[in-house]
């Protein structure tokens, strides 16, 4: 019975068999690895919080009524505000989303309505190549079809290039979105008589509207920070908005263009302009996380 | 009676013929638009290349390895933006790659309670929606003064390595590849997440049950079998710090010419499109639209790429 007997020694009694002894080997690389891995979140969110920092305090220092309805001041002068930027992010993100949100929507309900199989395989594997096309295309794209074409930079050239970038993002959540809406109640309706678009328009896009909505809120903070699309389509302007054909100042262009200037009140302005758009993109982020949690079904 | 014969099946009103055509063209407008999403990807490519012909048909292939840049003799070479742009990414994929992986695996397993793990994946998820423009502003001002000891240092003792053999004076190709890793983070995080998190947990039951430990179990059957997924995340950030352009802009430099040192100045494809596009007439534009056009095969064969192997993953 020795070998029993060693075969037991060698596991090791069952009462010490069972703890874990910390000087192992085995639970030393645990150990280590673990404060490595929690290492890198402490990494990762380092910048999340230092960005945060400095847009803040930069930005809220700079916060008034003047920054919404003033233009900004000359090179060299002080005071003024991004109000004609404000009004041009609105206009192009605007046009943007009067292009992007039908288009995304219909296309959407086919793929989870109409389509059986391939062909929308196919159209949700581009739409996935699209969110992936790099937002300067999307910028030249834009370029190359309204401002060559029309003789000059514009709010619709920018609203353009934007729709191009929000279009995957209406066309995926909406998709989603339609998915979850329970079969039955399609059934239901096609029950009782219904024909197909009355069964899409008044029963499942109601039905998913939450979640469209918060999809399509996502798709406009993002758009309305967008920048490389806008400095050759929209351009800028020092200037009120005056027309959707007219070169159109944005609060993104006017960071970028703000940033390197060697003007204190300019660069004042690149912060508060920075403030608002973390502050709207921070807002919609938490606004579309509680919206998502409720359902309708 | 007429409610009676209205219930009779005699009684069902075949649908009219107007109702019917509506129908189908309700069908129809949702298909059309379906697929113009799909044909926006290729309009995109046409109308990016139509443009670039004049530029096509001057230089040839000759663009892609010639290091001139300069609009008053009309000679453009794309060669330096090409390298600073695979360069530019590689280190950020380099940097963002074990900080990705790492924090994936913290928030996919028990490391910490589930109240604490929601608000932290959110807020690594946050870093993705910050918009581009205020890293750039965040990097001239935060970034880059923080960075120029570390890149003397750097300089003075490794400065006899091709790579750190200039002085780091301002921007330059290590602040740019630094604020590009905190772009892609999130993406290579969230992605290797998911496939972590989307593993059957038999696989990590049966590990525990024949006494692996917590990381043996991570390293010898968890990423293996979410590598393909990892992978896929990977690729997908590689595309989007290539097409990155604003943050870069504002940090790289813009200098059109090749220097090894990444201490150095230099510049990306999407930097020069969007330095000079608003500015540039005639053949620069031309010329301007072929780099694009570079840009946007390299991010479509990656992007492409990325989407087969998620797709791949996703059948388990």
């Amino acid at each position: 019975m020795s070998t029993s007997a060693q075969d037991q020694h060698s596991f090791g009694s069952p009462a010490s068999g069972m703890t874990r002894s910390y000087t192992s080997p085995r639970t030393l690389f645990g150990i280590v690895m673990t404060l490595l891995a929690g290492a890198c979140l402490i990494i990762a969110l380092i910048p999340l919080f230092l960005v945060l920092f400095y847009v803040l305090t930069q930005g809220a220092s700079r916060l008034n009524l003047d920054l919404f309805t003033k233009l900004p001041p000359p090179p060299g002068l002080k005071g003024g505000g991004v109000g004609n930027a404000i009004i041009g992010t609105l206009m192009t993100v605007g046009i943007g989303t009067l292009i992007s949100l039908p288009f995304g929507v219909l296309a959407a309900v086919y793929l989870s309505e109409f389509s059986k199989g391939k062909t929308a395989r196919w159209i949700r594997f581009a739409t996935n190549v699209l969110a992936g096309v790099p937002s300067i295309i999307a910028g030249i794209f834009a370029y190359g079809i309204i401002v060559v074409t029309m003789g000059g930079f514009s709010a619709v050239a920018g609203g353009v290039a934007l729709a191009v970038l929000m279009l995957p993002t209406i066309v995926r959540t909406t998709d989603e979105a339609l998915q979850i809406v329970p079969q039955d109640i399609r059934w239901a309706s096609v029950g009782v008589g219904a024909s197909n678009y009355q069964t899409v328009l008044r029963i499942v896009l109601p039905a998913a509207i939450p979640a469209i909505i918060t999809g399509v809120t996502l798709a406009i903070a993002r758009a309305a920070g967008e920048t490389a699309p806008l400095i050759f389509t929209a351009l800028n302007s020092p200037f009120w908005p005056r027309g959707i054909w007219k070169p159109t100042p944005s609060l993104s262009v006017l960071i970028y263009n703000f940033a390197s200037v060697p003007f204190e009140a300019q660069k004042e302005l690149a912060w508060a302009a920075s403030f608002l758009l973390v502050v709207l993109i921070l807002l919609t982020s938490i606004l579309a996380r509680w919206a998502t949690r409720k359902s309708v079904y | 009676m007429a409610t009676q014969a209205q219930n009779s099946p005699a009684g069902i009103q075949p649908r009219s013929k107007t109702e019917k055509t509506l129908d189908q063209a309700f069908v129809w407008l949702t298909r059309i638009l379906a697929l113009a999403v799909a044909g926006v990807l290729i309009y995109v490519a046409v109308v990016v290349g139509i443009r670039a012909m004049p530029a096509i048909a001057k230089y040839g292939l000759g663009f892609l390895f010639s290091s001139a840049w300069n609009p008053v003799n009309e000679t453009y070479g794309a060669l330096p933006m090409i390298y600073g742009t695979i360069v530019s990414a590689a280190l950020a994929l380099l940097f963002a790659i074990p900080l990705g992986v790492g924090t994936a695996v913290f928030l996919s397993e028990n490391f910490l309670p589930l109240s604490v793990r929601t608000p932290l994946i959110f807020m690594v998820e946050l870093l993705a929606a910050i918009p581009s423009v205020v890293y750039g502003l965040w990097g001239i001002f935060v970034l880059i003064p923080f960075l120029l000891p570390i890149g003397g240092w750097l300089h003075t003792n490794f400065g006899w390595l091709p790579i750190f053999n200039t002085p780091l004076r301002g921007p330059g190709m290590l602040p740019a590849a630094i604020i590009l890793t905190i772009m892609i983070l999130p993406i290579i995080t969230a992605i290797s997440r998911d496939s972590l998190g989307s593993l059957p947990p038999d696989l990590r039951q049966a590990s525990l049950g024949l006494g692996a430990t917590r990381w043996e179990t991570l390293f010898r059957v968890l990423i293996p079998a979410a590598f393909s997924g990892i992978v896929g995340g990977i690729m997908l950030a590689l595309g989007r710090a290539m097409g990155e352009t604003m943050a870069v802009t504002m940090i790289i430099g813009n200098a059109n010419n090749l220097n090894i040192s990444l201490l150095a100045p230099a510049n990306t494809i999407a930097s020069l499109l969007a330095n000079q596009f608003a500015e540039a007439s005639g053949l620069q534009v031309a010329a301007l639209m072929y780099a694009g056009l570079v840009l946007f095969l390299i991010t479509l064969i990656v992007n492409v790429l990325a989407e087969l192997i998620v797709r791949q993953v996703k059948k388990f």
